[in-house]
C-alpha cells in the first residue's frame, strides 16, 4: 500500500518538475526574445532622425515654400462687394 | 545526497532537481551580465546621437489669420482633412466651423452644456463630433444649408461617467475614440452608439489621446492627470506599453509622424519624446526660464520641430532632435489652450483662453 502511495507522491512530484522546468523554459525564452527589444536608444534614434532627414524638404514649416503656394501667405484679402 | 524515498524515486529526482538550480543558477547570472551591459550602452539621450545632425537657423512664424467669434475660452480645435477648414469649441457651449482661408464661420451649434473640451472633424469632412461636461461624445453631420439647424440632427454617441477630455474618428466616419474624467478611454461605432471596446488602466482623469498613423496599426496613445502616458491596442483593450516620467498631469500627447515615438505636454512645464521601440524616454524639453504648464503638442511635416502651446500665453518651438528651442511665438493674450499643425504642414493653428484662434505660418 505504501508503495502504491510512495509512486504516486513521486509522480505527483515529477510531474510538478516537469510543469516547472516548462516554464523556466518559456522564461529564458521570453528573456532571450527580450534582448532584442527593447531596441538600443542609439538604434531607435537613428531611425528618428533618418526620418527627419528623408522629409526635410518637403516640410513647409521647416524650410518653408514659394509664396504662391501658400494659402496662407497673404494676409486675409480685400472681400470685393 | 540520499533521498528517503525509494531507488527508483532517487535516480529520477535528483538529476531533474539539480539540473534546474543550475539552470536557473546559469540563467540569472547571465541576465545580470546582460543588464549590466545593456546599462553601459543605455545612458545615451537622442541629443547625444543627434549631436552631428546640422543645427536650425533662425525661425520667424507669424500669425496669418486672426478667428474671432468665441464668447469666450477656447478649448479644443481640429483642422478638415481639406486643410482649410477648422472646427473650434469653447467654454460658452458653442462650437463653430471656420474656412480659416477667409476667416468666414460656416456653421455654428451651441451645445446643451458649457466647458466644450473636446472637438473633432470626421475624415470625411461631412461631420464634427464634440462634448465636454454633458460627459457625452456627439456627432453632427454638417449641412451644405447654412440655415438648417444642425442641432436638430445630433447624435449622441459616447457616453462617460465623468466629463469628456478628449475625441478623434479613427480612420473612418465610423468609430470614435474618447477619452474621459472617468479615467477610461473607449471605442464607439458612431451609427449604433454602441460600445465596442473599453481601456482601463489610468488611475485618474485621462486628459488626452492620439491615434497611431494608419501605417503603423491599430494603437493609440492616452495621456492621464496620473502622469502616465498609455499606449493600447485598439482590438484587444490591452495597454502594451506604460510610460510615467513625467512629474504632473498630462495633458497632450502626439505622434511623431513615423509612428515610432510620440510627444507629451504636461503641467510640470516639459515636453517629452518617448521612443516606442526602446520603451524609454529619450528626450526632455524645458528650460529653467518656462515654468508654466505645456496644454498641446504637435510635431511639423517631418518630425524635426515640435510646437508646444504653454499657460503663459506663449508657443515655444522645440528642435526635436537637438533638444533645444528655435523660436518663443507671442500673440496671444491669455493661455494657449490647443494646437494642431495642418493636414499638409503648412500652417499651425493655437486657440486660446483669449476667446480667438490663430493661424501661424513660417516666414521666408
Amino acid at each position: 500500500m505504501s508503495t502504491n502511495n510512495n509512486i504516486a507522491q513521486a509522480r505527483k512530484l515529477v510531474e510538478q518538475l516537469r510543469i516547472e522546468a516548462g516554464i523556466e523554459r518559456i522564461k529564458v525564452k521570453q528573456y532571450f526574445s527580450s534582448l532584442f527589444f527593447p531596441l538600443l536608444v542609439s538604434k531607435a534614434a537613428a531611425d528618428l532622425m533618418s526620418y527627419c532627414d528623408q522629409h526635410a524638404r518637403s516640410d513647409p514649416l521647416l524650410v518653408g515654400v514659394p509664396t504662391s503656394e501658400n494659402p496662407f501667405k497673404d494676409k486675409k484679402p480685400c472681400i470685393i462687394l | 545526497m540520499r533521498s528517503p524515498l525509494s531507488p527508483e524515486m532517487a535516480t529520477q529526482e535528483v538529476p531533474l532537481n539539480e539540473t534546474l538550480a543550475h539552470l536557473k543558477t546559469e540563467s540569472e547570472t547571465l541576465k545580470l551580465k546582460l543588464e549590466e551591459e545593456r546599462a553601459k550602452l543605455h545612458d545615451v539621450e537622442l541629443h547625444q546621437v543627434a549631436e552631428k545632425v546640422e543645427g536650425l537657423g533662425q525661425f520667424v512664424m507669424k500669425t496669418r489669420r486672426t478667428l474671432k467669434g468665441h464668447g469666450n475660452k477656447v478649448l479644443c480645435m481640429d483642422w478638415c482633412k481639406d486643410k482649410r477648414r477648422i472646427v473650434s469649441s469653447s467654454q460658452d457651449g458653442k462650437v463653430i466651423v471656420w474656412d480659416a482661408f477667409t476667416t468666414n464661420k460656416e456653421h455654428a451649434v451651441t451645445m446643451p452644456c458649457t466647458w466644450v473640451m473636446a472637438c473633432a472633424y470626421a475624415p470625411s469632412g461631412c461631420a464634427v463630433a464634440c462634448g465636454g461636461l454633458d460627459n457625452k461624445c456627439s456627432v453632427y453631420p454638417l449641412s451644405l444649408d447654412k440655415n438648417e439647424n444642425l442641432a436638430a440632427k445630433k447624435k449622441s454617441v459616447a457616453m462617460h461617467t465623468n466629463y469628456l477630455s478628449a475625441c478623434s474618428f479613427t480612420n473612418s466616419d465610423m468609430q470614435i475614440l474618447t477619452s474621459s474624467g472617468d479615467g477610461t478611454c473607449a471605442l464607439w461605432d458612431v451609427e449604433s452608439g454602441q460600445l465596442l471596446q473599453s481601456f482601463h488602466g489610468h488611475a485618474a482623469d485621462v486628459l488626452c489621446l492620439d491615434l497611431a498613423p494608419s501605417e503603423t496599426g491599430n494603437t493609440f496613445v492616452s495621456g492621464g492627470c496620473d502622469k502616465k502616458a498609455n499606449v493600447w491596442d485598439m482590438r484587444s483593450g490591452q495597454c502594451i506599453q506604460s510610460f510615467e516620467t513625467h512629474e504632473s498631469d498630462i495633458n497632450s500627447v502626439r505622434y511623431y509622424p513615423s509612428g515610432d515615438a510620440f510627444a507629451s505636454g504636461s503641467d510640470d512645464a516639459t515636453c517629452r519624446l518617448y521612443d516606442l521601440r526602446a520603451d524609454r524616454e529619450v528626450a526632455i524639453y524645458s528650460k529653467e526660464s518656462i515654468i508654466f504648464g505645456v496644454s498641446s503638442v504637435d510635431f511639423s511635416l517631418s518630425g524635426r520641430l515640435l510646437f508646444g502651446g504653454y499657460n503663459d500665453y506663449t508657443i515655444n518651438v522645440w528642435d526635436v532632435l537637438k533638444g533645444t528651442r528655435v523660436s518663443i511665438l507671442f500673440g496671444h493674450e491669455n493661455r494657449v489652450s490647443t494646437l494642431r499643425v495642418s493636414p499638409d504642414g503648412t500652417a499651425f493653428c493655437t486657440g486660446s483662453w483669449d476667446h480667438t484662434l490663430r493661424v501661424w505660418i513660417l516666414m521666408c
